[in-house]
């Protein structure tokens, strides 16, 4: 029998948004509420830590920021795909959360007054990206994590496996889980359950994301009847170093960094001449793609072509004070330093735009369950997400969904059922299923044969024919992994179990992206068609819908919220 | 690339790793595996590598690969090292020894469980301790703090725990109840904030005979840091702080908030978002 855990609260994923949320409901419920924080790594192990440039927020209205010039980046940035009503709730909570953080004690960088200082981003019309170094998310995950250790009512469950969310009767249950540790399966039920288990972007061979960042939560909740949005729309990064897509953060642009082809040129004044650098990632990122192609690029391993990140004229002591990390990174992975040499960069997936579909508040389709983060598609990015505005986006949703979490938990009546049926389910899914498997398949061979497939057929631009080819050589990789066989059998902390479990739920999302992408006859933010290259309002102006069936994904398609600004031209 | 990397394409190496399943083994053992280096390759790499193509029951902790979230520490010809920022080819020797952590159980293979390294972090109070708690929750602006006060702390806020410290310590291998290095330099790092009140909660673990005073000042941990933290200079200063507030009776007041100066106006070149069209 499993073992079985009752709380009011979960909250799968315990990075920025989940951390957040942890803090809202303790804050929101007086400590009272009984939170269990599950993740499958350790808790400061999440790829929240990674984040490096900064968090947007409106902090200086008499120099002339303001929450609409925030809005109107965030929808432009967004090729007018994002629902207004949500850009403006965010606008007007972000500045809130950069100085809750700085209450809490987070290191922000500051002026000379004593304030806290910060930078320009691309497609930011004001230097908003408030930041810590070049280590925003990294301490903006230990400030949380920290200051949450004040809060006694918090359970960790640090390195738990979650394979399957228990749903019945449209009313959230609970999760199975396995703990990595001992190899033990539980069943932990709950009131309420907020997923923030971040984006999906480890189904590329050349992300810059965390090894952990296979979309867990995303494909638990499209399995057990959520609906998720947007998926096709992938952020790729301009500059991802070569040859292992680790992120050079935007901020080397935001402090006057240069992009430069083969021959020396700073090519972006083709593309964007008024924000050059600055321009949003995903017109960068087609702009170096083109100067790749057109030969201005140069030669790089594996077919890995780059161009130049230009540092060296913003001097030694700008780079160690402002983007130490970078140089540090630079040298240890590629023997380069910034100061002195350019840094080999190319575009890289970098960002789910889409996921679990959700309310305003971050509410989902299912009564008791919420998400917020990169897990989450509330509708803040649309086709293009704007740098920033995603830890921003993280620490504003956590707090909402923590305190809706809180109130949903304080108003419910009787203690969490035990959903029989579909525990037994996912018992033998996991056991008779996953484990039971032995066709020969290698868990590692299909995850590459995945990746490349990403890499190759839904990269910047994309064309029908090789959507299409994606499209099937899903099937194939799917129907290859009912074959797989699991080759370590013991109980203890067997990651080749749950790299089998990651890569079932990497498989169910591209699937859905690659069909989202295909249908979608138009070229939008990070969505660029080769052969319709023009953005079609008249029938693309919406959100793709995708519902899981045993047959594949359903799609349909939902209406974006326009109620401030009409879409106009996106010109830089 | 360097000389030496490109020379060492191809190169035959051995890696002897320890292994251990608590189902199954009396006590770990060691076992060998041949992989060919590639460009680039770090200990990590190796690591993979050999589980994707070798023995696929080899377990191990990994997540960001780029050297900030502390998951893969081991201990590689004795000495703790963050895995995925080091190069193969930083390593001199044919053969390459790695077990995991050191001074700490073993969960399975190179997996150390850090639970307790983790409560003794906890267990120093790390957090801004201030007496104005309505405000703390529900600010209204931001305390003020000069790049000067910040300077005071940050190196010391760039631990990531990874844990190498506590495996380097002498102290800490003869003693398991010292407070150690990374809870220490974290106490460090919360009681020099200039936000920070909150020495006199934290004075009971600190001066106590397994904590600040235990350290004999080995700086083991300091050479053993990934990141650049020097916890042996943050004990010392940590001793500073407490006598001064112990024996001299100085404490920090904590900072208040900052203020907007004065006749600021707005920046040339910034747009104004449109009109609304809807």
């Amino acid at each position: 029998m499993a073992e079985i855990t009752t709380h009011d609260l979960l909250i799968l994923g315990s990075g920025l948004a989940g951390l957040r949320a942890a803090l809202s409901a303790s804050i929101a419920s007086s400590g009272k509420i009984d939170i269990g924080l599950v993740s499958k790594v350790q808790l400061m192990r999440s790829h929240s830590v990674a984040a490096e440039g900064g968090t947007a927020a409106m902090l200086r209205p008499e120099e002339g920021d303001s929450f609409d010039l925030h809005a109107w980046d965030t929808v432009k940035g967004s090729d007018f795909l994002a629902d207004q009503d949500v850009v403006h709730r965010f606008v007007r909570a972000a500045p809130g959360e950069i100085m809750q953080l700085e209450h809490w004690g987070i290191p922000w960088s500051r002026r000379p007054d004593g304030r806290i200082d910060q930078r320009a981003f691309g497609g930011h019309g004001y230097p908003r990206a408030t930041f810590a170094a070049d280590k925003t998310g990294f301490f903006e995950m230990q400030c949380l994590f920290d200051t949450l250790t004040r809060y006694q009512n918090t359970t960790r469950y640090d390195e738990w496996y979650v394979t399957s969310i228990l749903v019945e009767d449209n009313q959230f249950r609970g999760l199975t889980a396995f703990d990595l540790a001992t190899g033990e399966f539980h069943v932990m039920l709950a009131k309420a359950l907020i997923i923030a288990t971040g984006g999906a972007g480890r189904m590329s061979g050349f992300t810059t994301y965390s090894h952990a960042v296979t979309g867990d939560g995303i494909a638990m909740a499209y399995r057990a009847g959520v609906a998720v949005k947007d998926l096709e729309f992938i952020q790729f990064h301009p500059t991802g170093l070569i040859p292992t897509g680790i992120l050079m953060t935007e901020a080397c642009r935001g402090e006057g960094g240069y992009l430069r082809n083969a021959d020396g040129n700073r090519f972006m004044e083709r593309y964007a001449a008024g924000l050059m650098e600055l321009a949003p990632r995903d017109i960068v990122s087609r702009s170096m793609i083109t100067e790749i192609k057109e030969g201005r690029g140069f030669k790089g391993q594996n077919g890995l072509d780059y161009v130049h990140l230009d540092l060296r004229h913003l001097g030694a002591d700008k780079i160690n004070e402002r983007l130490g990390f970078i140089r540090e990174l630079a040298m240890k992975f590629v023997d380069v330093d910034p100061v002195h040499e350019p840094i080999p960069v190319r575009p890289v997936f970098h960002y789910t735009m889409g996921g679990i579909g959700t309310d305003i508040d971050g509410k989902t389709n299912v009564e008791g369950m919420w998400a917020a983060g990169e897990a989450a598609c509330v509708s803040l990015h649309g086709a293009n997400r704007l740098g920033t505005n995603s830890t921003a986006e993280c620490l504003v949703w956590g707090k909402i969904t923590g305190e809706e979490a809180a109130k949903f938990v304080a108003g419910f009546e009787g203690e969490p059922k035990h959903p029989d049926g579909a525990v037994a389910r996912s018992r033998s899914e996991l056991f008779d299923g996953l484990l039971g498997r032995d066709g020969g398949e290698s868990v590692y061979k299909i995850r590459a044969d995945l990746r490349r497939n990403v890499d190759e057929n839904l990269g910047v631009y994309r064309i029908e024919e090789e959507l299409q080819k994606g499209v099937e050589k899903m099937a194939e990789l799917k129907d290859r992994y009912k074959k797989i066989t699991i080759r370590d059998r013991s109980k203890a902390y067997n990651i080749d179990l749950m790299y089998a479990l990651e890569l079932g739920c990497m498989l169910d999302l591209a699937e859905v992206a690659f069909i989202g992408a295909l249908r979608r006859q138009e070229s939008r933010g990070g969505h660029a068609r080769l052969d319709y290259t023009a953005r079609d309002d008249e029938n693309w102006l919406k959100h793709t819908v995708a519902h899981w069936t045993p047959d594949g994904p359903e799609l349909s398609y939902s209406d974006v919220t326009i109620d401030t600004w009409k879409p106009v031209e996106r010109k830089y | 690339m360097t000389e030496q990397a490109k020379g060492c394409q191809d190169k035959e190496m051995t890696f002897r790793i320890m292994r251990y399943d608590p189902d199954k083994d009396a006590k770990p053992y060691f076992q060998q595996y041949k992989i060919k280096l590639q460009h680039g390759m770090t200990i990590l790499d190796a690591l993979m590598h050999i589980k994707e193509t070798q023995d696929p029951t080899l377990s191990y902790r990994k997540s960001c690969r780029m050297g900030i979230c502390g998951s893969c520490a081991m201990q590689v010809n004795g000495f703790p090292r963050l895995t995925c920022q080091t190069q193969v080819t930083e390593i001199s020797t044919d053969t390459i020894e790695v077990r995991p952590l050191a001074n700490y159980p073993i969960i399975r293979d190179l997996v150390p469980d850090l639970g307790d390294f983790m409560a003794r972090h906890e267990s120093i109070l790390p957090y801004i301790i201030r007496e104005d708690h309505q405000e703390q929750n529900n600010p209204t602006g931001e305390y003020s703090q000069s790049p000067a006060e910040l300077e005071e702390y940050l190196q010391f806020a760039y631990c990531i725990k990874c844990g190498s410290c506590l495996a380097a310590c002498p102290t800490n291998a003869t003693d398991r109840k010292f407070t150690g290095p990374q809870a220490l330099a974290a106490a460090y790092r919360y009681a020099a904030d200039s936000r920070d009140g909150g020495l006199a909660a934290r004075l009971d673990t600190l001066d106590h005979p397994n904590s600040l005073f235990r350290c004999h000042y080995a700086g083991a941990c300091s050479e053993a840091c990934p990141k650049g933290v020097d916890p042996s200079l943050g004990i010392q200063l940590l001793k500073r702080k407490l006598f001064q507030k112990k024996i001299l009776g100085r404490g920090q007041k904590p900072a208040g908030m900052a203020q907007t100066p004065a006749g600021i106006g707005r920046r040339e070149g910034i747009p104004q978002a449109p009109e609304k069209t809807v």
